[in-house]
C-alpha cells in the first residue's frame, strides 16, 4: 500500500520531466530565428548594403518567411559605414534584441570593430561581405563565417589577368581602411611588373581631382582601382572626364564595376575588366532561380553583394536545419555551420579551416549584352578551386 | 611637379573655392545683417541638391533641373524664414544654435523620408562630360570649367548687386549698423526674407554645380558648412568681399594641401603612413589658416562692423 | 586679507543640490540595475551608464557654457583626448585605473589650458570658432595616427582595473562607479559655484568689463574655468574609453560638441542640473524614439525646436518655481 504513492510520484516526476523538456524544446523551435543584419544603408557606400539587405530578405522569401524550418525574423540597422556606430549598433542587437546571427557588413574597418564583441557573446556572424585578412590568418574565430571571400581574393585574380595581358606598368589606387590594404596587398601578390604608384585616397572620398592629376604626372599604362560603390562611381566618371581613359586601362575588382556603379556610370565603362567570385550568367540551377527571381521582385539584375546576402542566408538555413533548430547548441550549430550544405549560387561552395570559401574566381568585362544593356559577361575562370593567402597562419581552436 | 600639375591644381582650387563662396556669401550675410548662427545653411544646400537632381532626372535634361530647382530651393528658404527662422533672430546665439541644429535634423530626417537613404546620382550634361584641350596636351574636365565659369558668373552679378543697387545699398546698410538701417526706413521684415531667399538660390547653385562632382547624399551639408564658417570668420562676417577671397583663399589651401603634402611625405616616410597623415595635415592647415588670421586681424580680413 | 563671500542668505550667484527631489531622483538611479535585472533585460544598464558618462560631459561643458557664458564648441575634443590617453596607456600596459584615470584627466587638463591660453583672448563668434578649430584639429591629429587606428578606432583589451575586488568589467559595477563619479563631481561643482570662484566666475559671465574695471583677473578665472571644465571631459572620455572598450576619432568631431552643447541648452544653460537632465532627455528620446520608427530624428528635431520655442531657458526653467533659488 505504501508503494503505489512513491512509484505514482516517480512517475508523474517522469511524465512531467519529459513534458517539461518536450514543451521548452517547441518552445525553442517555435521561437523565431533573429538574424541581425547590420549594413551601411546610408552615405556612398548605402548601394552595397542595400543590395546585401535585398538578396538575404529574397533567400527568407523564397524559402516562405524560414529559416531552418522555423520563421525568420531579420532586424535590419544601419551602420553609416562608422565602426563607431556600427559597434554600438550590433551591442544594441546581440543585448536587446538577443538575435542569434549576425550579418550583413560591408565595410572591413567596421567589421573589425563589431567582430571582438560579437564573438565574446558566442554569436555566429556570416559575413556577406567584409572579409579581413585578421580573421582570416591569425585572429580566426570559430564564431566567423564568410559567405563572400578574402578581402584579397578579386584582387588577387585581377593582379594576375593584368600580368598575363603584358601591362608593365601599373597605378595602383585604394580607399585607406584595412579592404583596401588588402587589396593591394592581394594584387601585388600576383602582379609582376612595376608599380608606377601607390596612393589611399579617404574612405568615402568622392572629389579624386588629386589623384587623377598624379596619374596624369605618372603616366602609367594601366590603372588598378579599388573603389567600392559611390566612390567608384564617382572616381570613373572624373577619370573618363578628364580624358584619361584613351590612354591608360582602367581594371578593377567586381567592386568596382557591378551593376550598382554600371548603372550610374553607364557606356563609359564599357571595356572594364574585373574580377568575381560569381556572375549573373552562371550557368548552375540555384543561380537561375535567384537571378529570376531577383530581377522580379526588384526590377534590376543582382550584383554581387546581392548574391553574398542571399548565400548568407542560405547558409544560415542549412544550419539552423542541420542543427535542428537548437541554436543553444553552439557545437552543433558551428559543425553544421562548417558543412555548408546548400546550393550556393556560384555553384559549389567549400569552406577551408579558416571559415573562408574555397571556390572558383572568374574574368568578367563589362559590355552590352543582346539586349542593349550594359552589363557584364564572364570571359573565363582566373583561379579554380582558390583558399586565401592567410590559412596558414590561422590556428582554429576545436 | 610640373607646370601643368600645378596648372591643374590651381584649376581644381579655384573651382572649389567658388562653389564654397556660394555658399559662405549667403552664410555671412544671414550672420552679418540678421546676426544669426544658421547652422541649418547646410540643409538649403542639400535641398537645392536633391531638388535640381530630382528634376533633372524626371525630366531628362540638367538645365531644367538647375533652373527650376533653384526656384524650388529659393521658395523653401524664404518659406523657412518667414515661419520658422524669424523667431530667432532675438535670440541669443547659443538658441539660435540649438534651434537650426533641430532644423538641421528635420531637413536630414525629411529628405530621408521622401527620397530614401541611398545617394541620388545627378550626371553632367552630356556636352560638358568630357575633356577641354587647354594647351596642347593639358585635358581639362570641361564640367569643371563650366563650375569655374558659373562660379564668376554669380560673384559679378552678386557684386552688381551688392555695390550697384538700393536693394544692395540696404543689406550693406543693414550688415554695418542693423538699427541705424531700421531707422532710416529700410523694411527689415521683407529685406531679412529677401536676404535669405537668395542664399537659399545661392546654395542650390552651388549643391546643383557640385552635386554631378561628389554626391547627392543626406547629410551632404554639414561637411561643408563648417568650411563655410571658416571661410566667412577668415573673411570678415557681414562682407561679401570677405567671403570671396577667404572662400579662394581655403579653396586653394586646401586642393594644394591635398595634392602636395601626401607625396612630399611619401617621400619621407612611405605611401600608406603618408596617406593617413597627408589629409591630416591638409585639413589641419585651413584652421592653422583661419587661426593665422585672426591672429593678425582679430575680425577677419574685411571686417564690416568696424 | 581674505574676506569670505559667502553669506547667510542665499544670493543668486548660489545653487543649491535640491535635495528635496535629486536624492529620489537618485535613489532611482541606484535601484535601476536591480530593476533591469528583475525586468531579465541587462542591456539597459549599459544605456544608462552611457547616459551617465554624457550627464557629466554635459555638465563640465556647463560649468563653462552656463556659469561662466563661455560658448566652447570644441568640448568633445578634451572627451576625446581623455579617452584616447586610457588607451593607449592601455595598450602601454597601464591598466589600473588609479593611474590611467587620473592621467587622463591631467592630459586633458593640459590641453584645455594651450587651448584656453590662446583663444580665451577672443570673444564672441570668434571664441566660438577658434575652439572649434583648435578641437578639428586635435580631430584630424588623432586621425593620422595610424599606430592607434587612425580613422578606424582602437579596441581596448577591456576595463581599467580597480582591485579591492570590484571588477569594472561586470556591467553593473561600472555603473555604480560611474554614478558615484558623477554625483562627486555635482557635489563639487556646486561647492565651487556657492565659493568665492564660482560667485566671480558668474559674475564675469554677466558683465565682464565691470569685473574688469574693479580689479579681478578675469583671463586668469575664465582659464580655471576652462581647464577644470577640460580635466572634468577628459574623465568623461576615460570612462566612455572604459564603457564601450573602445576609442575612435568620431568621438571628438565637431558634430559632438554639438551635441553636448544641444544637450547643456535642453537641459538648462546656467542650472545646476541642466547638463544631467539635458543629457538623460536627449539620450533616451534617441533611443526609444529609434526604436519605434527609423526617422527618430524628425521627432528629436521637433522636440528641440519646440524648447527653443516654448522653453527659451531649458528645461530646467519648466520646473523652477519662482522666487526660489536656482
Amino acid at each position: 500500500m505504501n508503494r503505489k504513492p512513491s512509484f505514482s510520484f516517480l512517475r508523474t516526476l517522469v511524465a512531467t520531466a519529459a513534458a517539461a523538456t518536450a514543451l521548452s524544446a517547441v518552445a525553442q523551435t517555435s521561437e523565431p530565428v533573429k538574424v541581425g543584419l547590420l549594413s551601411t544603408l546610408s552615405g556612398p557606400g548605402a548601394g552595397l548594403g542595400v543590395d546585401i539587405r535585398d538578396g538575404f530578405q529574397l533567400a527568407v522569401k523564397l524559402g516562405g518567411g524560414k529559416l531552418g524550418g522555423r520563421a525568420a525574423e531579420v532586424v535590419i540597422a544601419d551602420d553609416q559605414a562608422s565602426p563607431d556606430v556600427g559597434r554600438q549598433t550590433a551591442d544594441r542587437l546581440i543585448k536587446r534584441d538577443k538575435v542569434d546571427f549576425l550579418t550583413g557588413i560591408v565595410f572591413s574597418n567596421v567589421m573589425l570593430a563589431v567582430g571582438a564583441p560579437t564573438f565574446q557573446s558566442k554569436t555566429f556572424y556570416i559575413s556577406a561581405n567584409a572579409g579581413p585578412s585578421q580573421y582570416a590568418g591569425e585572429q580566426c574565430n570559430p564564431y566567423f563565417f564568410s559567405a563572400s571571400w578574402q578581402n584579397d581574393n578579386l584582387h588577387e585574380a585581377v593582379g594576375k589577368t593584368v600580368t598575363d595581358k603584358g601591362f608593365k606598368n601599373v597605378a595602383l589606387i585604394a580607399p585607406n581602411y584595412p579592404a583596401g590594404k588588402d587589396a593591394l596587398t592581394g594584387f601585388k601578390r600576383f602582379y609582376k611588373g612595376a608599380i608606377a604608384s601607390e596612393s589611399y585616397t579617404q574612405l568615402n572620398q568622392l572629389d579624386y581631382g588629386a589623384e587623377i592629376s598624379q596619374l596624369r604626372a605618372t603616366k602609367p599604362d594601366a590603372v588598378y582601382i579599388f573603389l567600392p560603390g559611390g566612390m567608384g562611381i564617382n572616381f570613373i566618371k572624373q577619370f573618363v572626364g578628364a580624358g584619361l581613359s584613351k590612354d591608360m586601362t582602367l581594371f578593377g575588382p567586381g567592386f568596382s564595376a557591378d551593376e550598382d556603379v554600371i548603372k550610374a556610370v553607364g557606356e563609359p565603362m564599357l571595356g572594364m575588366f574585373n574580377s568575381s567570385q560569381w556572375a549573373h550568367d552562371l550557368d548552375n540551377a540555384a543561380n537561375k532561380t535567384f537571378v529570376a527571381a531577383f530581377e522580379k521582385e526588384y526590377g534590376r539584375i543582382p550584383s554581387l553583394y546581392a548574391a553574398q546576402g542571399y548565400d548568407a542566408a542560405r547558409l544560415i538555413d542549412a544550419a539552423v536545419r542541420d542543427s535542428k533548430g537548437k541554436l543553444d547548441d553552439k557545437a552543433a550549430v558551428r559543425k553544421a555551420l562548417e558543412a555548408a550544405k546548400f546550393d550556393s549560387v556560384r555553384g559549389a561552395f567549400k569552406f577551408n579551416t579558416n571559415h573562408f570559401p574555397i571556390q572558383d574566381y572568374y574574368l568578367r568585362v563589362v559590355t552590352k549584352n543582346a539586349q542593349g544593356k550594359v552589363t557584364n559577361r564572364t570571359l573565363g575562370t582566373v583561379f579554380k578551386s582558390q583558399p586565401d593567402a592567410y590559412v596558414g597562419s590561422c590556428k582554429m581552436p576545436s | 611637379m610640373n607646370t601643368i600639375l600645378i596648372l591643374e591644381q590651381m584649376l581644381n582650387g579655384l573651382q572649389f573655392g567658388l562653389m564654397l563662396f556660394l555658399l559662405a556669401a549667403g552664410l555671412t550675410l544671414v550672420f552679418g545683417i540678421m546676426d544669426m548662427i544658421n547652422l541649418a545653411h547646410g540643409s538649403l544646400y542639400m535641398v537645392g541638391a536633391y531638388l535640381i537632381a530630382t528634376i533633372a532626372q524626371a525630366t531628362g535634361s540638367f538645365w531644367l533641373g538647375l533652373g527650376f530647382g533653384i526656384v524650388g530651393a529659393t521658395v523653401f528658404g524664404m518659406l523657412l524664414e518667414m515661419t520658422v527662422l524669424r523667431r530667432l533672430y532675438q535670440r541669443d546665439h547659443v538658441s539660435q544654435v540649438l534651434g537650426t541644429f533641430a532644423i538641421l535634423l528635420m531637413c536630414n530626417e525629411g529628405v530621408r523620408m521622401i527620397w530614401g537613404s541611398q545617394p541620388l546620382s545627378l550626371n553632367p550634361p552630356a556636352a560638358l562630360s568630357g575633356p577641354v584641350e587647354l594647351v596642347t596636351g593639358f585635358y581639362y574636365p570641361a564640367y569643371r570649367l563650366f563650375i569655374i565659369g558659373v562660379g564668376l558668373l554669380v560673384a559679378g552679378l552678386l557684386y552688381l548687386l551688392i555695390a550697384h543697387t538700393r536693394v544692395g545699398m540696404q543689406v550693406r546698410a543693414g550688415a554695418a549698423n542693423r538699427e541705424m538701417a531700421m531707422a532710416m526706413g529700410t523694411n527689415v521684415q521683407r529685406l531679412f526674407t529677401a536676404v535669405f531667399g537668395v542664399g537659399a538660390a545661392l546654395c542650390a547653385v552651388a549643391g546643383g554645380m557640385l552635386g554631378p562632382l561628389l554626391a547627392v547624399q543626406v547629410g551632404m551639408g554639414e561637411s561643408i558648412l563648417i568650411l563655410a564658417f571658416v571661410v566667412i570668420v577668415i573673411g570678415g562676417i557681414g562682407s561679401i568681399r570677405g567671403a570671396l577671397l577667404g572662400a579662394l583663399l581655403v579653396g586653394i589651401v586646401d586642393t594644394a594641401g591635398r595634392t602636395l603634402i601626401p607625396p612630399s611625405l611619401g617621400y619621407l616616410v612611405g605611401p600608406e603612413a603618408a596617406s593617413s597623415a597627408g589629409p591630416a595635415v591638409a585639413s589641419i592647415l585651413i584652421y592653422v589658416l583661419m587661426a593665422a588670421v585672426l591672429f593678425f586681424k582679430p575680425r577677419g580680413l574685411f571686417p564690416t562692423h568696424g | 586679507m581674505q574676506t569670505t563671500y559667502e553669506s547667510s542668505a542665499p544670493s543668486l550667484l548660489d545653487h543649491s543640490l535640491q535635495l528635496r527631489w535629486s536624492l529620489p531622483v537618485l535613489a532611482l538611479l541606484a535601484a535601476l540595475p536591480l530593476l533591469a535585472s528583475l525586468a531579465g533585460d541587462t542591456f539597459y544598464v549599459g544605456l544608462a551608464t552611457r547616459v551617465l558618462i554624457f550627464a557629466l560631459a554635459a555638465t563640465s561643458l556647463n560649468l563653462i557654457l552656463g556659469f561662466g557664458g563661455l560658448v566652447s564648441f570644441g568640448h568633445a575634443a578634451f572627451v576625446g583626448v581623455g579617452a584616447y590617453t586610457i588607451a593607449i596607456l592601455m595598450q602601454g600596459g597601464v591598466v589600473s585605473a588609479w593611474a590611467a584615470w587620473p592621467i587622463a584627466m591631467l592630459v586633458s587638463a593640459a590641453a584645455a589650458l594651450l587651448i584656453g591660453w590662446v583663444s580665451l583672448r577672443t570673444q564672441g563668434v570668434y571664441f566660438i570658432m577658434i575652439t572649434l578649430a583648435f578641437a578639428q584639429m586635435l580631430y584630424y591629429l588623432v586621425v593620422s595616427l595610424k599606430a592607434y587606428g587612425g580613422e578606424d578606432g582602437m579596441p581596448l583589451a577591456g576595463r581599467s582595473s580597480v582591485g579591492a575586488g570590484i571588477d569594472l568589467g561586470n556591467d553593473t559595477q561600472f555603473y555604480y562607479a560611474t554614478l558615484a563619479i558623477l554625483v562627486a563631481a555635482i557635489v563639487l561643482i556646486t561647492r565651487l559655484l556657492n565659493a568665492r570662484f564660482g560667485h566671480v566666475l558668474q559674475a564675469i559671465r554677466e558683465n565682464e568689463v565691470r569685473m574688469t574695471a574693479i580689479g579681478f583677473p578675469v583671463f586668469r578665472y575664465k582659464l580655471v574655468a576652462f581647464v577644470l571644465a577640460g580635466a572634468l571631459a577628459g574623465l568623461a572620455g576615460a570612462l566612455l574609453a572604459n564603457q564601450g572598450s573602445f576609442v575612435s576619432p568620431a568621438l571628438m568631431q565637431w558634430s559632438q560638441s554639438g551635441m553636448l552643447m544641444i544637450m547643456v541648452i535642453l537641459g538648462g544653460v546656467g542650472h545646476l542640473y541642466g547638463g544631467v537632465l539635458g543629457a538623460i532627455v536627449f539620450l533616451l528620446l534617441e533611443e526609444f524614439l529609434s526604436h519605434y520608427t527609423i526617422h527618430w530624428q524628425l521627432g528629436l528635431g521637433a522636440v528641440l525646436l519646440g524648447v527653443v520655442l516654448l522653453a527659451p531657458n531649458g528645461l530646467t526653467s519648466l520646473f523652477r518655481r519662482k522666487g526660489a533659488a536656482t
